[in-house]
């Protein structure tokens, strides 16, 4: 089976409930300038690599395995994982 | 001689003042990079403190891949003591061999200073040379120390006394001001057999008289105090 390359974005975000010290400190500040309509700010991080699989199901199943491994810590953190075609 | 092997990562800064300390306490110490697969037959296993891999990711999120890292599960298994003390306690956490995870401190400032904790537990490999209760002054030096556990794990370490240090205020009494924003102010924890055990606060950097504090000294002489069924081999 021919293979394709695939661009993937994960995003990891601390999970709900959990104190997001950062996020607080970001809504702060944008309180302070003015952008009193924000709210729920969390702070994640974003991480992009390419991947080549069979097909983009493929490649999010084996996204999400990295992700599970090592990218996010199930303890803390929710991730998502997107394939850009 | 009681043998302790202290693994160095890359990014480790605390590893000599863990190998005198150790030393000091009278055991033969000795360093084992990060690459190893071998830990040389020792006694006890120290994960010392530092930045491995500069905290990329997450503090202890890649060392806890490092080669050596499969020695250290198997030695931990067989009942062998394994101390991660600061960036160590963070790698144990990452590698699953403790429970919970150490996050970004509560008020996102890199907290260096001594600390008053309580001694809970003394039935550990690290502990066991301290009273119950005893309060020791010990110096702090993280960004993220920031123990959570999900309420469920939170409630079994609780209800197994498995909290070895916890941070108290001077007089001994609950904290009033936090320090880190811990979970229930704990500083340390243990598995179910005592023999891991991982902690934020340096004893390794209060085990030296010539530092006008030597508090964390019992941390490495009960590690020579311990009786249990260390591995023959790893």
């Amino acid at each position: 089976m021919t293979k394709t390359r695939y661009r993937i974005h994960v995003r990891v975000v601390p999970r709900a409930g959990l104190l997001d010290p950062q996020g607080q400190a970001v809504e702060h500040a944008l309180t302070a300038l003015g952008f009193s309509d924000a709210a729920n700010v969390r702070v994640g991080k974003a991480i992009e690599l390419d991947l080549e699989a069979s097909s983009p199901e493929a490649a999010k199943q084996r996204a999400r395995q990295m992700c599970d491994r090592l990218l996010a810590n199930p303890v803390t953190e929710d991730y998502l994982v997107e394939v850009e075609a | 001689m009681f043998r302790v092997a202290v693994v160095r990562f890359p990014g480790s800064n605390c590893d000599f003042d863990t190998l005198r300390s150790a030393r000091r306490a009278g055991a033969e110490a000795y360093l084992v990079w990060h690459r190893e697969t071998r830990l040389q037959n020792p006694d006890a296993v120290i994960l010392p403190g530092g930045f491995s891999y500069g905290d990329y990711l997450r503090s202890g999120a890649i060392a806890r891949f490092s080669p050596v890292m499969a020695a250290v599960q198997r030695f931990a298994q067989d009942g062998g003591p394994v101390l991660g003390i600061c960036n160590g306690f963070q790698i144990l956490c990452e590698a699953g061999l403790l429970p919970g995870a150490l996050m970004r401190n509560s008020r996102l400032s890199f907290v260096s200073r001594p600390v008053q904790l309580r001694v809970e537990q003394t039935e550990t490999a690290f502990t066991n040379r301290y009273r119950p209760g005893q309060l020791l002054t010990l110096p702090l030096a993280h960004g993220e120390g920031r123990f959570v556990a999900d309420p469920e794990t939170l409630r079994r370490l609780e209800e197994n006394a498995r909290v070895v240090v916890r941070y108290v205020d001077p007089d001994g009494g609950p904290l009033r001001e936090e320090i880190n924003g811990s979970l229930h102010d704990i500083a340390g924890i243990a598995n179910e057999a005592g023999n891991v055990v991982g902690l934020m606060p340096h004893p390794d950097r209060s085990a030296d008289p010539a530092l006008g504090n030597t508090d964390g000294m019992g941390f490495f002489t009960s590690m020579l105090a311990w009786r249990s069924a260390v591995p023959a081999a790893s």
